[in-house]
């Protein structure tokens, strides 16, 4: 499968990709590292007259230490966020999610940004990033503004970024000595889950953050349950009644892999085996 | 038409191409390196697998374009041709059989070398998970992770 021809742009810098999405506007599609956008363009799904390949710009790779956040330039691949020191170190569920992102050839390609700035209900970076209260840096030609992740996620595949905007990075605030798990059902390997479960403790357990891929049109947070998992023990009985609260808010969707009953029990179910394997997972493993 | 200029398989090679040609139909069609091969077409059966900059790639999900200044190396530029000899995982999958019709061999192998570059010493669970993006029909995948695991023995590199 080919896709629709298209004029290729390879800026080098984020202000030469914002003029070309000036230039072009609605004719134009950004390209991060490609991995969902490629099967689209192949499958005739969209057919933009225009890519803006951000493959070139150098300035937005890369991990860096900025006091209390850690901040992942949007380029950055998903092989390289698993395996970044700071990233281990400070923000553990992000690590984790990123090791279960597609395969090994599609985490050397896909990027932190390009996954967020997709917004696939299904993608696995979306919850951790909403859990661990991400900011979005989104560029334009006026400059820069900051997104909290509760405000960037606006519904499906959709996010606050504008058409003329690109989003640069994201400031991870630190979660330092913080267990963190990543729970994921699939219903076969290397795909996508039907639903998965983030979640990351202080101690054992003296505060919880917990995310939700796929229970919804965005990401979710569990509130109800990392309310009820504030000092309890971190056991299978401690952690049970916390966790039954997980699809609570919830807005599963209902399709071929399963209706929206069994995606809350599934919440439930994976929100317990997430907090229990992140409450015993303070360091990678 | 966009020019590039990139390394194949140890050789410099220089093309016009239209933006949309995928990488695996530049190396199939451009360059005739029908070792690697379009298995799905869809980025999910892992078949087309090359290494670009030293690592595994899917090369139907790749745009020629994005391959420009930069290396790459199929199943062709595995094998030491000069000494007439193959890659040890090339070597593992011939002595453990792990293939049957072979359609998927290509891009098993060059994420097997991959993984193994990164891994030098994995568990079996280990090369089944580091070989999820790789489907193969035929021999329910036994022979496959044992060929890995052999390679490794063998101290296989990349």
């Amino acid at each position: 499968m080919i896709p629709v021809k298209f004029d290729y742009v390879a800026p080098t810098s984020v202000e030469e990709a914002l003029a070309a999405l000036g230039e072009h506007g609605d004719d134009a599609k950004i390209m991060a590292g490609g991995q969902s956008l490629l099967p689209v363009l192949r499958m005739r799904l969209n057919a933009p007259e225009v890519v803006i390949d951000l493959g070139g710009i150098d300035a937005l790779r890369g991990v860096r230490d900025e006091g209390d956040a850690i901040v992942v330039g949007a380029m950055t691949t998903h092989h390289e966020v698993r395996d970044h020191p700071l990233v281990r170190e400070h923000a553990l569920l992000v690590a984790k999610a990123a090791a279960d992102v597609a395969d090994a050839q599609i985490r050397h390609r896909g990027t932190f940004g390009g996954a967020l700035a997709h917004a696939d209900p299904a993608g696995d970076l979306g919850a951790p990033a909403l859990a661990l209260g991400a900011q979005f840096v989104i560029a334009g030609t006026d400059g820069t503004r900051t997104v909290e992740a509760s405000d960037f996620f606006v519904g499906l595949f959709e996010t606050a970024i504008g058409d003329d905007e690109i989003l640069t990075e994201v400031r991870i605030p630190k979660h330092t000595g913080w267990g963190a798990h990543y729970e994921k059902f699939v219903r076969v390997a290397h795909q996508w889950p039907i639903v998965a479960v983030a979640a990351t403790v202080r101690g054992s357990i003296d505060e919880a953050r917990v995310g939700l891929t796929n229970m919804g049109p965005t990401p979710l947070r569990a509130r109800a349950t990392e309310a009820a998992l504030a000092g309890v023990s971190a056991t299978e009985d401690g952690v049970r009644a916390a966790a039954d609260l997980a699809a609570e808010g919830t807005d599963p969707p209902s399709d071929l892999n399963g209706a929206a009953d069994y995606r809350r029990h599934l919440a439930r179910v994976l929100t317990r085996r997430a907090v229990l394997e992140a409450a015993g997972a303070q360091a990678w493993s | 038409m966009t020019k590039i200029h990139l390394t194949v398989d140890g050789a410099a090679v220089s093309d016009d191409v239209e933006p949309r040609m995928l990488l695996v139909q530049y190396l199939r069609e451009k360059l005739g390196k029908t070792g690697t091969v379009i298995g799905c077409d869809t980025s999910n059966c892992g078949a087309c697998t090359v290494h670009l900059d030293g690592t595994s790639v899917k090369s139907c999900n790749v745009l020629a374009v994005q391959a420009d200044g930069r290396s790459v190396t199929t199943i062709e530029g595995l094998a030491d041709t000069v000494e007439g000899e193959l890659h040890p995982v090339q070597e593992a999958f011939r002595e453990c059989h792990g293939l049957q019709c072979g359609f998927c061999t290509p891009g098993m192998i060059m994420q097997a070398v991959d993984l193994l570059a990164e891994n030098p010493h994995p568990t079996e669970e280990e090369v089944r998970l580091g070989m999820e993006g790789n489907l193969c029909r035929c021999t329910g995948y036994h022979n496959i992770v044992k060929s890995v695991l052999h390679a490794a023995e063998g101290g296989a590199r990349a």
